[in-house]
Order: structure tokens, then sequence, then C-alpha cells
């Protein structure tokens, strides 16, 4: 079980990971989901003992970060972002070493090194050096230097950035295999990456956690906010006009014209989550003569909530969950 | 859960970063060039002593060696570290279970190594004199014992060098004025008052140098070289701790 108290980290001049305290219980695959510049790298660094934290601790299996990271580094395999190896060696060559340097002895370690051949699909590249693989191919061999010595914790971090699409399939295949018996973190900016992975989510933005829970659980919490879309024809009619009498509409919070598509003037709204205001909105455009040609529902998703909790300001940092968690 | 035994053999870690150091070398020109250009020149001033001076001796190949040293030696640790910074892998390096002095120390010993096999390339001269006629066998074991000892404190010099940012040029410049600065302290210590020249002397490379090349061994001069290379390994493991990145 791992174990993140309050922490913190601070670089010179900005406050990267700002007071973060959460638990990942053994098994579970969680998402870290989050902006460029959210701090999930930096929390990575800290969970894996690159980098101590400015304040707080990080509990792995009972260890501390700060007093016992060699017996945490053990038990963990670590993949950071744009997967920095030793390109100038051949593949095998290359996990011969990540085996040795993790302590394992023959036969064992050969027997590792054939076995994460095998699952990651290396085969055919044995003896290329890293530097001439493609991207997918860098990335498993990444893969396999985190799980050679069969950790108990595996953290990816952006496991899947920069690939093609084929590429990212085969990946996640990979990475829902090693979930199924390991504990493991990853980070993402892409929401579909957790939603195609992970069995929870912890969406953390400007150094705070602003959501978690497992991706049904975070739509559910979409309360208050529902989301209507009405386009009329732009042509001769000025939407400005309507904005007023469409706002003081009952159930409507509020109302955003987001600009003109294809000869159609948007307007969203948000209204409360339980009044469906479709009808009450055809009836006021019809009345008006308004030029109506569309209305559309939009159901609350983690998309939604994502961009929302990413915008950052205080209208949104209210009707997220984070405050709901404390220790 | 892990049914594997992580205990067994102590620094098979350091092993296998040393291992890699090494291939890491022969796998870019860096190795070759530094072994060929320092028998090239080593083997010139050799032959230049013997056919135009008439002299079998190793003694002027010495001197020559410490000031071709005082090149290569920042060119060969330029890379151990601040490579590993530019290009991320120290990201994964140091997560591994190995301490920031190991990894300091399986470095320096992959660039002594490499001036190791420099070395010992040079034995032909060595055999030659010795095919010729009488060698003062004291003084060439002192003359490599000597470049072998500034080679030691000159990779844990250069290693700190590298330890300091990302670029290999900063550190190729640090290392060498460093290394440059103790070469030539002994030939500016006329122009000082004796108390500090005494002082500069025990500091210079040059009068340990020429100590071991006399064939004496004392533990002075060793302690000077011994202190150089603790100093420079302990200061690029506290280097490599202070992580910002
Ligand atoms: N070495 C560093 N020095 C200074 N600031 C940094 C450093 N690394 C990251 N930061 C800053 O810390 C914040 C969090 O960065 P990071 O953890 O890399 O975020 P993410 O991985 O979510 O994109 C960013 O604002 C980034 O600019
Ligand atoms: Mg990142």
């Amino acid at each position: 079980m791992i174990s993140v108290e309050n922490l913190r980290k601070r670089y010179d001049g900005t406050v990267a990971v700002d007071d973060i305290s959460f638990e990942v219980q053994t098994g579970e695959v969680l998402g870290f989901l989050g902006p460029n510049g959210a701090g999930k790298t930096t929390t990575m660094k800290i969970m894996t003992c690159y980098m101590p934290p400015t304040s707080g601790d990080v509990i792995i299996n009972g260890r501390s970060v700060l007093e016992d990271s060699m017996e945490i580094r053990k038990s963990l395999g670590y993949l950071p972002e744009d997967s920095p190896l030793y390109t100038f060696l051949p593949v095998l060559e290359y996990l011969q070493f990540v085996a040795e340097m993790r302590g394992l002895q023959p036969p064992i370690r050969g027997k590792r090194i054939r076995e994460m051949i095998e699952v990651c699909g290396l085969g055919d590249v044995l003896s290329r050096d890293i530097r001439e693989l493609s991207r997918g191919y860098r990335q498993r061999v990444g893969l396999a230097q985190a799980l050679v010595h069969d950790p108990d914790l595996i953290i990816l971090d952006e496991p899947t950035s920069g690939l093609d699409p084929n590429q990212i399939a085969e990946i996640r295949t990979l990475i829902r295999e090693f979930g199924k018996e390991k504990t493991l973190i990853l980070s993402t900016h892409i929401l579909p990456e957790v939603t195609a992975t992970c069995d929870r989510v912890i969406i953390i933005n400007r150094g705070g956690i602003v959501a978690d829970g497992s991706p049904e659980e975070l739509v559910g919490r979409m309360q208050g906010s529902q989301r209507l879309q009405i386009g009329f024809a732009a042509g001769s009619f000025d939407v400005s006009t309507a904005v007023p009498v469409i706002e003081a509409l009952p159930g409507v919070s509020s109302v955003e014209s987001t600009g003109v598509e294809g000869g159609v003037a948007l307007l969203s709204l948000e209204t409360g989550k339980e009044s469906d205001l479709r009808l009450d909105l055809y009836r006021l455009a019809a009345g008006n003569e308004w030029p109506l040609v569309e209305l559309h529902l939009e159901q609350g998703t983690l998309e939604d909530i994502f961009r929302e909790l990413t915008v950052g300001d205080e209208s949104v940092r209210r009707t997220g969950p984070a405050s709901e968690r404390e220790g | 859960m892990s049914t594997l035994n992580l205990t067994a053999i102590a620094n098979s870690n350091i092993t296998a970063l040393y291992k890699k150091e090494l291939k890491a070398y022969f796998n870019s020109p860096i190795a070759y060039v530094v072994m060929s250009v320092f028998l090239l020149m080593a083997g010139w001033f050799f032959a230049n002593d013997l056919f135009l001076g008439g002299k079998a001796s190793l003694r002027t190949f010495f001197e020559v060696g410490r000031l071709i040293f005082v090149f290569f030696i920042p060119a060969i640790t330029m890379r151990l570290l601040a490579e590993e910074r530019q290009s991320g892998s120290l990201q994964l390096l140091v997560t591994y279970p190995i301490s920031d002095m190991e990894i300091v120390i399986a470095k320096w010993l992959a660039g002594v190594t490499l001036l190791a096999a420099t070395l010992l390339f040079t034995s032909i001269y060595w055999f030659t004199i010795f095919l010729l006629g009488n060698p003062d066998e004291g003084a060439v074991i002192g003359g490599y014992l000597g470049l072998m000892l500034m080679g030691s404190a000159g990779c844990a010099l250069g290693l700190f060098a590298s330890s300091l940012s990302r670029n290999q040029i900063v550190a190729f410049v640090f290392a060498f004025a460093v290394l440059f600065t103790l070469f030539i302290l002994d030939s500016v210590i006329v122009f000082l008052p004796a108390g500090i020249a005494g002082v500069l002397e025990y500091l210079s490379l040059g009068y340990h140098l020429d100590n071991l090349s006399r064939g004496v061994l004392d533990s002075r001069d060793l302690l000077y070289f011994l202190s150089l290379t603790v100093l420079g390994l302990a200061f690029a493991a506290d280097r490599l701790a202070d992580r910002k990145e």
C-alpha cells in the first residue's frame, strides 16, 4: 500500500506540488490525470526516490522514501517520461544491464529477461541498438526495463505520449496486462488513457488534487451542472438579443456565447441537473420567432469534469470534490 | 510477493554500471581517439629520444604523458555524468538500487580503466628499452605509477566537473582548468616567496610526479593523489545527490 502524505515540492520560484495526499491500495491501477505542468512528473519523481520532497512523505509498504529509499527502489519499477534509455546499447545488452543493476543473479536473471522479451514482444529486435527502434518498440523496452525484477509497484510517466494510435493500443494492452497483478500508477494528460486502463483517477491541476474516484464516480459527481447547446441561424439574427431572455428562464444558471460555426450561432447553457429545459427553450424560440436550428443536451462526461476542473477558476473549484477528501 | 532473491551478491550494481560505461567508451570514437593519439604522441617523443637523442629512456615520454593527460582526462570524463543528465537517463539510473557514491565509483573506475588500457599499450616502448639496454626499472615503474595516480585523481576531479551541469563542454573546460592549474603550479612558484612557494609546490602535480619518476615511493606523494581522488569523488557524489531537475 502507498500513502502519499502532505507532499510538497518547490523548485526555485515555483511550487510544483502543493500539499498532495492520497492512498493507493495494493493491486489498484491508478491514473494520474492532469494538464502539462500540473505536477504529475514531480510527484512521480518523489515516489521513485529520484528527488526528495520539500516537505511531506511517501510511505510505500511501510517504508518512507526519506529514510528507506534503497529498499523502496528494489520493489519499484519506473519508466520516466520519454523513456530515457541507453540508446547506444542493443536491446538484449540493455536488459542485461538493467537486470544486473537490479541485482538479479543467474539463472533467474536469464529467465526473467527471457520472460520480458516474450511478454513485451522484443524477440525480433534483440540485437538492434535501441536508438534504431521505433518509438513503440522503444517504449516496450522501457516497460521491460521497469518490470524485469518483478516489482510490486510500477510507475509509468506518460507511457503512451508520442506514440501513434497502433502503438498506443499495444502499449495499453501491455499496461492492462501488468495491471492485473500489480499496483500500477500511470500519468497522462489525455483522458481516454485513464478510461482505457485505470480503475481509479486522480485529477491534478496546478499541484493540487481536484478530483479522486473511479471514472464512473467522477461522472456521478457532476451535480448541479448539465449543459445545453443551442444554435440559431446566424444570418439575419443577432444572438445577443436572445441571451438576456434565455438567462431569465427559470433553471438557467449561465449562458455563454460560444461563437459561430457553419452559419450557426451557438450558445452554451448551464442548467440544473434535474431540469430538462429543451421544451421550454423550443417554446421560447418559437414565441419570439428566433431561427432555432439546433438544440442538444450534453450529459456530463469525464471530459467535462476534466475540462472544468483544470481551468482553475473558483466556480469550478466549488463543484470539485477535492474538499471531500481528507487524509 | 516477489519470488526473487534480490539481496544476493553485493555491488553487482557497480559492476553493471562499470561495464555499461566501458561499452559506452568503445561505442563512441572517444576511446579509440584517446588511445591512438596518446600512443602516437608518446611514440613520437620516444622515437625522437631514441634515434635523434641517441638515448633509450622513457623520461621524455613520461613528461609529455603528463601534459597529454591534462587534455585527455577531461576529454574522457566530461561525458560521464553530464551526458546522463542531458539525455535524461539519470532519471532512471538514480532510481535503481545504487547509491550516488556507487554510481560515482563505477564511473570513475571506467575512466581509470581506459587510461590504464592506454598506458598498457605503451609497454611496447618499455619493452624496446628493455631490449636495448639497461633501463632504470625504478624510474619506469615510478613513471607509470605516477601517470596512473594522476589518472586516478584526474578522473575523480573530471567526474566532479561532469557532475556540475548537463553541459559536457563546461565539464571539459572546468576539469581542464583544474588540472592545468595543478600542472603549472610548480613552474610559477619561482616568482613567489618561499612560504607560499612551499605550499604551492606540494599542491602541484609536477612535484609529486617528479618524486615518483625518480623511483622513490613516498607516502606523502601517495597521500597527495589519494586525497585529490577522494575529494573529487566525494564532491561528485555530493553534486549528484543534489537533484533539481
Ligand atoms: N527542474 C525544474 N525546475 C523548475 N521548475 C520545474 C522543474 N520541473 C518542473 N518544474 C515546474 O513544476 C511544475 C510541475 O511540473 P511537472 O511535475 O513536470 O508537471 P507535469 O508532469 O504534470 O507536466 C511546472 O510548472 C514546471 O514548470
Ligand atoms: Mg510530466
